[in-house]
């Protein structure tokens, strides 16, 4: 009586895991880039348009921010095709990855462009910059630096929630979890080595994360004062 | 044979969403208590408790919530417990809840200027007296919008329990979807009864938090 943990078979198979780890963190780099790209674009562009002007954008985040990812992806790969629009799952992912990250985005980049105070851009224009410029270093710069955290945190989060992709038989680190428990039967030894594995990919990129955040507004300059004060 | 997706298609969905409903109230019950143990513990003056209970919150937000979920139904089943999906799935969800719950009471515990401990300790009070005179009231009003807001991501997180088998909002939707194959309307209405669940509550979060502002400058 009494539970034997195998872990051999499970790692026999880690050539496996080690292609849907592949998969996982692909799916994750670039999502999170053209996610990240998208929030800040939707951002600017909200920031830029007149209040009357801004609902369609709002709308967005509000439906995104408010419905299940898993939900957004069952839209995404089975609606879709409905009205003529045929992706494959990985491109269906990839998609609702995007659109999901960018949404959230969206509303920390804004939250950190309304912190910026009237007088910095007024400071701006007094000192003869251009409107473009003032909104690219006076604006957009400042509001990124003071919310990096809370973006970091939110790219860890988008990387753990491309699990639930499995759902629509995307072969990244959970779908051949799935794969290998099913050949070895050591279901908890699997999903123990999976997780593992998650917890490794999310520690590794939280510390890049950070060290990209020091190297993009860096200690003692201005933005890298608002990059720390944030995270405190 | 094919069903059209009509009112008794809509209705099952609709009632499944008691289903999303309990599963966030249990997690968000159980999760509260064990968040609140790890939250206490994380401003514990013992500096290994203040490390486990890091170590907890660290773990918890770099697991993805289908892992706790796959590792709460296979663990306890070794564990010797035959239980419905259900429990595995409310077990699963608690757990999630207590690491983001724990960091952010943490953090609303921490925000109580240190003059409070201080003072309260002056006045002679037991540790347990000074959470539950002093500090916990001034944390608690700071804690109420995120934790508002968590519960939002909670309700969003239980449709993945759906892969065990419970029949909440996201599983109905795909039941009803196979048997009327049209899932644009069918994940719509999905999607759009778990809308009318989140931003209610997303709305609430953002006007607390508002309020909370109100009184203070800059």
């Amino acid at each position: 009586m009494g539970f034997q943990f195998q872990f051999a078979p499970v790692f026999a198979r880690s050539d496996v895991l080690l292609e849907g780890a592949l998969l996982t963190l692909q799916l994750s780099g670039i999502g999170i880039l053209f996610g990240a790209l998208l929030g800040i674009l939707l951002a600017m562009l909200r920031g830029l348009s007149p209040p009357a002007l801004r609902w369609p954008v709002d709308a967005y985040v509000e439906l995104v921010r408010n419905t299940p990812f898993l939900v957004q992806l069952l839209i995404i790969f089975f609606g879709l095709p409905s009205i003529g629009v045929r992706l494959t799952a990985e491109q269906a992912a990839l998609s609702a990855i995007i659109l999901n990250l960018g949404a959230y985005s969206t509303e920390i980049v804004r939250a950190g462009i309304e912190s910026v105070h009237r007088s910095q851009i007024e400071a701006g224009l007094s000192l003869a910059m251009t409107r473009w410029q003032v909104f690219r270093y006076v604006v957009i710069a400042p509001a990124i630096a003071r919310v990096w955290p809370a973006l970091s945190s939110q790219f860890v989060l988008m990387m753990l929630s491309t699990s639930v992709c499995s759902f629509i038989s995307v072969q990244e680190l959970s779908a051949t979890a799935a794969n290998v428990e099913s050949d070895t039967f050591r279901s908890f030894e699997v999903y123990i080595t999976v997780t593992l594995i998650y917890l490794g990919l999310a520690l590794v990129m939280r510390g890049l994360l950070a060290v990209l955040g020091a190297v993009m507004f860096p200690k003692g300059s201005g933005l890298g004062r608002l990059r720390t004060q944030a995270s405190r | 044979m094919i069903r059209e997706f009509s009112q008794s298609e809509f209705l099952f969905i609709l009632a499944s969403a008691r289903w999303t409903l309990l599963l966030t109230v249990l997690a968000l019950l159980l999760g509260g208590v064990l968040g609140f143990v790890v939250a206490i513990a994380r401003a514990s003056r013992l500096a290994p408790v203040r490390a486990l209970a890091a170590g907890w919150i660290g773990m918890i937000q770099g697991i993805p919530v289908l892992m706790l979920l796959f590792l709460s139904y296979y663990g306890l089943s070794l564990a010797g417990f035959d239980m419905p999906p259900v429990f595995a799935a409310s077990v699963s969800m608690a757990i999630y809840a207590s690491g983001y719950l724990g960091e952010i009471w943490r953090g609303a515990i921490q925000s109580v200027a240190w003059q409070q401990w201080e003072a309260s300790a002056a006045l002679a009070m037991s540790r347990a007296q000074q959470y539950r005179y002093v500090v916990l009231p001034q944390a608690m009003r700071i804690a109420v919008p995120p934790t508002v807001g968590f519960i939002v991501q909670l309700v969003k997180n239980t449709s993945i329990v759906s892969i065990i088998g419970v029949v909440e909002l996201a599983r109905a939707g795909n039941l009803i979807n196979n048997a009327t194959f049209q899932p644009f309307k069918v994940f719509g209405t999905v999607a759009l009864i778990y809308f009318m669940i989140c931003w209610p509550i997303s709305l609430l979060a953002r006007r607390l938090e508002g309020k909370l502002n109100a009184g203070r400058t800059g």
